[in-house]
């Protein structure tokens, strides 16, 4: 059964094994050269203490293949539903195939367990050298990525580590299941696609958060937190916005970021901006001050009072927080594994 | 011995629909039995219960002695012969090697090789009648010791045809396996079946051997007359009524006496047709189910 198997699947394999070479080849080479400069610019702007607009400029010039890359990764699970899983068993009903081999000696259950079993390993498999790959080229630029691209947030998170691995042993069987129920390759392709779309949005915004209980920390401002600051043409009111990141805690997914006002108060929410009681016509909050003065600005605020107040997941929850991620995603799939058994029984014939 | 097939009161129901009920046969060893009747009068059902691919929703079912579905003495090819179009010949046969416990490979590469078809060849390249001899092949090479086949022959041309059924009967000279073939075509089984059971409307309408079958049927035409007035050992099979003349087909152990009819056999096909007849409504004995 194994060798029917992999003889039916090895094209698809050995394809997407090519490409996956392909992508692992070019990050192998790029990524050795991409850690030594980074190195060497860490090394450089610690002396002047430089390193935000180091890190600012790194990311910068590799942005768009880091963002390809982790794009890459986020889709290569819903392919696999998509292209392994949904066609895996409707193939074989479309073609009638199924009684062929049903009628060959090998039992029901055994014929989808090495389908399942063989295929799926392969996927995690692929999954789980794809990410630690992704993991190994991108810690330069996860070390110097901007907040809204730090690797805890969830369009980087799922692109790292283990989760991948999950993913794809998820949407494969999914891909499967999806496949038994609608019985038409088409169907079971749009329906994972658009069920497997569901699960990974629905996982960082309505579970991921509560893995555990956030961090919350109020915080002096300063450039790390606030994204904006305006003063009106000629000096008037002087209005800042928080942004979702939080000092000392680079790489961290801030679920909650606000202004508070002297008083506690919350003035503006995350990506809101409000005024504050600076003077923007002298000091070191009015344009003249310029840009070198900024500091000095962030110190009359703090000074007045204002804080920013954040909740956090911290980057040294990583870890668990992919295996915790991985483990529900496994359990996904186990039980989608056993709906798949029982519709084998129950409905398939 | 152990009949090849034993059904009691079987029945298989889909939702509220039922495929096939009250199905009580018995198929002896050692005959080549068809299966017939129009479409969606169940064949399928039967067979997918024989092969174990279903499960009865009441009654019983023995297939050479056995659940079905547990012994691996059974074959079976199904409805439009699929196979594998990605794969070679060469392939299947491997499948079939690996996948059976039981496998005479020398009988499956003489056939391939008699049927002077290439084992190189990717299966989505055959002909309908070059697919339904590989899976033939495949069915055979497992050497059963009962071959279901559903409808193998209903996609084909009738020369694809002939040649399939000529295999088949080869193969049952050859070696003693029992057959079971459906078809909604009489005229394919007429060469091959001796034995033979008749589904209507999800049930079994008659069943038996063949030859015995003909000697106990007859068509009877005369002047018009009642059913009720038949001898009451003559079963009305149909009946058609003109002004003057009716013509009864009837089944009957006894011989047919009365001067009034003209007797003429029936062929098989008349028979068959005879069954699935719509039942006559006036009938007081028509519609009765003659078993064997």
């Amino acid at each position: 059964m194994i060798w029917l198997t992999w003889r039916q699947f090895r094209s698809s394999a050995v394809l997407t094994a090519a490409l996956l070479a392909v992508c692992a080849a070019v990050l192998a080479l790029t990524g050795p050269d991409l850690a030594d400069r980074y190195a060497q610019g860490v090394a450089a702007c610690v002396a002047d203490d430089t390193c935000d607009r180091f890190f600012d400029r790194f990311f910068g010039e590799h942005q768009l293949l880091f963002v390809l890359v982790g794009f890459v990764l986020l889709a290569l699970p819903a392919l696999i539903g998509l292209f392994w899983g949904a066609p895996l068993i409707t193939r074989e009903l479309e073609a009638g195939t199924h009684l062929l081999v049903w009628n060959q000696g090998v039992s029901r259950a055994r014929w989808l367990a090495v389908k399942l079993g063989f295929i799926g390993l392969v996927a995690v498999a692929m999954a789980c050298v794809a990410g630690l790959v992704v993991t190994w080229w991108s810690r330069p630029l996860d070390s110097s990525a901007m907040p809204e691209l730090a690797q805890m947030t969830p369009v980087v998170f799922g692109a790292r580590g283990v989760a991948p691995m999950g993913y794809a042993a998820f949407a494969f069987v999914l891909g499967v299941t999806v496949g038994m129920l609608v019985r038409r390759t088409l169907t079971a392709m749009a329906l994972t696609l658009v069920v497997f779309v569901a699960v990974q949005v629905a996982m960082p915004t309505l579970v991921r958060p509560h893995f555990m209980t956030p961090v919350t920390a109020t915080h002096e401002l300063g450039r790390v937190n606030v994204g904006g600051l305006h003063v009106q043409q000629g000096g008037g009111e002087v209005r800042i916005a928080v942004q979702p990141a939080v000092p000392g805690a680079a790489g961290a997914w801030v679920l909650s970021s606000v202004l508070l006002d002297p008083s506690g108060r919350v003035i503006a929410g995350d990506g809101q901006d409000a005024p504050v009681a600076a003077s923007g016509t002298s000091g070191p909050c009015s344009p003249q001050g310029g840009g070198a003065a900024l500091d000095a600005c962030w110190a009359e605020i703090n000074a007045l009072g204002y804080r920013q107040r954040a909740l956090y997941h911290p980057i040294e929850r990583f870890w668990p927080f992919q295996w915790i991620e991985t483990g529900i995603y496994a359990g996904l799939t186990l039980g989608l594994t056993w709906f798949s058994f029982w519709l084998l029984r129950r409905r398939l014939s | 011995m152990t009949p090849v097939l034993q059904a009691q009161q079987l029945g298989k129901r889909y939702g509220r629909r039922w495929a096939l009920r009250d199905c009580t046969l018995e198929i002896p060893k050692g005959h080549v039995t068809g299966l017939v009747g129009p479409n969606g009068a169940g064949k399928t059902t039967l067979l997918k219960l024989a092969s174990g691919q279903l499960t009865p929703s009441e009654g019983e079912l023995r297939v050479l002695g056995e659940e079905p579905g547990t012994s691996p003495q059974v074959g079976f090819v199904a409805q439009d012969t699929p196979v594998y179009a990605g794969l070679t010949i060469a392939d299947h046969l491997t499948l079939g090697a690996r996948l059976n416990s039981t496998w005479d490979a020398r009988l499956a590469a003489d056939r391939i090789a008699r049927l002077e078809l290439d084992p190189k060849r990717k299966a989505r390249k055959l002909s309908g009648g070059e697919r339904a001899q590989l899976a033939l092949t495949l069915g055979l090479a497992k050497r059963p010791e009962l071959l279901i086949l559903d409808e193998p022959v209903a996609s084909l041309d009738p020369l694809a045809r002939r040649e399939f059924l000529q295999g088949l009967m080869e193969a049952t000279a050859a070696d003693e396996f029992g057959v079971v073939l459906s078809s909604h075509l009489i005229a394919d089984l007429e060469r091959v079946c001796d034995f033979l059971i008749v589904l209507v409307d999800s049930r079994v309408r008659v069943a038996g051997e063949v030859d015995a079958l003909l000697g106990s049927h007859h068509r009877l035409t005369g002047p018009r007359r009642d059913p009720d007035r038949l001898p009451s050992d003559q079963y009305v099979v149909s009946a058609r009524h003109t002004d003057r003349q009716s013509t009864y087909v009837i089944r009957t152990d006894e011989p047919i006496l009365d001067p009034a009819w003209v007797v003429t056999p029936l062929t098989l096909e008349d028979l068959v047709l005879a069954y699935m007849e719509r039942r006559p409504a006036a009938g007081r004995r028509a519609g009765l189910e003659v078993l064997r």
